[in-house]
């Protein structure tokens, strides 16, 4: 494919997608209704009619958040592919999602209001990988990949640990059910309010990834040679580390843990236009927003019941990995 | 003449031996428990451990007195709404059902007579019970928990303990309840039959799907769930706002104060009828979940709550005489018109 048209088609392809999703839904709206409905949004129209209630206040709004979601963890999963050299890395290396799924199901233990569990969420999975850096760098000063990841494996375990350690002290009747269904993630509860909020914070969180791209594509060289290029290592990783972070966090504290997107996506991408970071970003935050819009759509319309995000991604994602590596085997893979 | 002197010897070591192993318990009774296991039992039983919540409060309406502790103490909130003498019996953590808390040893510390447990009959329950009884020694009785053997798990576990004067008491009060139920709803045509969503949580977006435990006494009253789950046995279901717009009920039982208090509020369920024509209802909970938490006998009065909210114009009697003499027979306290009131506007 010539790289050149690639990422337009995608962006094309992501509106395509969004516009799709926002018509399917349990509460059938017709897609004459949905453009009526934008109209009489834009004229400021007064009277809401249940159609613009489901629209504006519960359907678009999930939307948004598929797209923010996907985009954020496929980000933050490719730019730490390239920061660690190694094509397994999701972004919960650090610990980032084990960390926000402690704080919120905590916050569900304690009976806490729907907003103070997504701040749990969103400050365990900060305080996380802050823990983690801060041990990686007792432990050898900074520059050694593999203690920060082995600090994070540490650290996500014993989160870990401490998630079924609640689940075990939680209610069963009635804690029990909502901390298994936060862990496997869902959109079904995602209200205006938590989109507003979380929209400013990836995309402060992207800017710099987006930013620097090329330079973390630099990365993937090695140290010394990144060095002897002009880079400053150990500034730069100390930046993706904490971009990454900022965004994950902030989309599990609204969606719960959902594995699998960041670690997937990338190599789609990488398949789709190489492995060079400065194209294979971009791509990756547009097929990530799409995929998560996508599974969203059939999260909430292939039953009558909410089938969990986490298990979607899985179930579709790979087969749909499985057949892209097929056909792409020519493509590199780092 | 050695032979047969130290045979006789032997046979005398043998009749002492037994005479000695028969003294010892005093395991004079088999019953049969609802999932066909002979247990034997002791004669009188004073002690009883219940094995989960549901039991727990089957114990308390037949005999508060056998009761060594609770699964989980009650709150203070809830105390006054039980009799005195069992308000301050220790927490002692549960055996069975969706974790486990209780430790084997501790249970025998606790030195019950018999172990009952009351709910789903299989063969993971059965052979749970079996283990726990080889082990700890105690005899361990399953008892039926599905709504429509109530009274039948009522004479069951009378007979057991010896409290068949109580047991049939509660027993032909619940027959009666359930034709009470039967006559209001057979005067009720299909297409008057409510359709009501149980919402879970904070948020509301938690429910029970058809044939679940949860809204199994919604609909024994008749009136459509209208969350349809995957399978003929429901379970906990999440859904989303749009979903319980486009299910459009008519009426909504909450088990959660905010819930109650907050959804008129909330813009994303205004278009739901329920919420537009102000029926939402609390369901009370002091001390026990009259519609859902814990699945047992407590929910007998949440039939009657239930007919009175959906079928106002058919169901006879005065509610609150009906749960005030409920909670004499089945809790045995008497209800004063505040401790009613606050019981019917679903505080706690």
């Amino acid at each position: 494919m010539r790289s050149a048209a690639v990422l337009p088609a995608l962006a094309a392809a992501l509106i395509g997608v969004a516009i799709i999703a926002s018509g399917i839904g349990p509460y059938p709206i017709p897609p004459q209704d949905v453009v009526a409905a934008l109209a009489r949004r834009v004229v400021g129209a007064v009277n809401p009619a249940p159609i613009d209630t489901v629209l504006f206040q519960i359907r678009l709004p999930r939307v948004l958040a598929a797209a923010l979601v996907g985009a954020a963890l496929s980000a933050a999963g490719a730019a730490y592919q390239s920061l660690f050299r190694n094509p397994l890395v999701s972004p919960d290396i650090l610990g980032v999602s084990t960390g926000a799924g402690l704080g919120a199901v905590l916050g569900i233990l304690l009976g806490l209001p729907v907003a103070a569990i997504q701040f749990l969420g969103f400050g365990g999975g900060l305080a996380t990988v802050l823990i983690v850096a801060a041990l990686a760098r007792a432990l050898r000063g900074g520059g050694d990949i593999l203690v920060l990841v082995l600090a994070g494996i540490v650290v996500g375990a014993l989160a870990g640990a401490a998630i079924s350690l609640v689940k075990v002290l939680a209610d069963p009747y009635e804690q029990l059910p909502a901390i298994t269904f936060w862990l496997l993630g869902s959109l079904a509860g995602v209200k205006p309010a938590d989109v507003a909020a979380t929209l400013p914070v990836v995309v402060i969180g992207l800017a710099p990834l987006v930013l620097l791209r090329w330079r973390i594509g630099v990365l993937s060289l090695g140290d010394d040679e990144a060095r002897a290029l002009g880079v400053e290592v150990t500034r730069l990783r100390a930046i993706v580390i904490a971009a990454a972070t900022l965004v994950t966090a902030s989309v599990v504290a609204i969606s719960g843990v959902i594995g699998w997107v960041g670690l997937m996506v990338p190599h789609m991408a990488r398949l789709l236009v190489g492995p060079r970071f400065d194209r294979m970003l971009p791509a990756s935050i547009l097929i990530g927003a799409a995929f998560m819009m996508a599974v969203d759509t059939l999260a909430r319309s292939g039953a009558r019941i909410e089938i969990p995000l986490g298990v979607l991604t899985a179930v579709i994602g790979g087969p749909l990995f499985v057949w892209l590596l097929a056909r792409g085997r020519r493509r590199a893979l780092p | 003449m050695n032979t047969s002197l130290s045979r006789r010897l032997f046979a005398l070591g043998l009749m002492l031996a037994a005479a000695a192993l028969t003294t010892a318990p005093a395991f004079a009774r088999t019953v049969t428990d609802s999932a066909g296991r002979a247990v034997e039992i002791p004669d009188t039983i004073s002690r009883v451990f219940a094995a989960g919540p549901p039991a727990s409060t089957l114990l308390y309406v037949l005999a508060p007195e056998k009761m060594i502790g609770w699964v989980r103490a009650p709150r203070e909130a809830e105390k006054p709404y039980l009799t005195a003498s069992v308000r301050d019996l220790p927490e002692l953590g549960r055996l069975t059902g969706r974790g486990d808390t209780l430790n084997l040893e501790r249970l025998v510390a606790a030195k019950p007579d018999i172990v009952i447990d009351f709910g789903t009959i299989n063969d993971t329950y059965r052979s749970l019970a079996n283990r726990v009884q080889q082990q700890a020694g105690i005899p361990y009785l399953l008892i039926d928990g599905r709504f429509e053997n109530t009274a039948e798990a009522i004479r069951l576990l009378a007979d057991v303990l010896g409290v068949k004067g109580r047991g049939e008491a509660l027993a032909s009060a619940t027959d009666a309840i359930l034709r009470q139920v039967d006559d209001v709803i057979a005067r009720v045509p299909a297409s008057d039959r409510p359709r009501v969503y149980l919402a879970r949580g904070t948020e509301g977006l938690e429910s029970g799907s058809r044939g679940s435990i949860n809204t199994e006494i919604i609909e024994r009253v008749g009136a459509t769930n209208v969350v349809e789950g995957l399978r003929e046995k429901g379970g906990l279901v999440n859904v989303s706002a749009e979903q319980i717009i486009a299910f459009a009920p008519d009426t909504i039982i909450t088990l959660d104060r905010s819930f109650a208090q907050t959804v008129a509020g909330k813009p994303a369920w205004q278009p739901v009828p329920a919420v537009r024509e102000k029926r939402v209802f609390l369901a009370p909970s002091l001390p026990f979940g009259f519609v859902d938490v814990p699945p047992s006998v407590n929910r007998l009065i949440g039939l009657t709550w239930l007919l009175h909210i959906l079928y106002p114009d058919k169901a006879p009697g005065d509610l609150k005489e009906q749960v005030r003499s409920f909670y004499k027979l089945f809790y045995q306290v008497d209800l004063d018109d505040a401790a009613l009131a606050r019981v019917l506007d679903g505080a706690g």
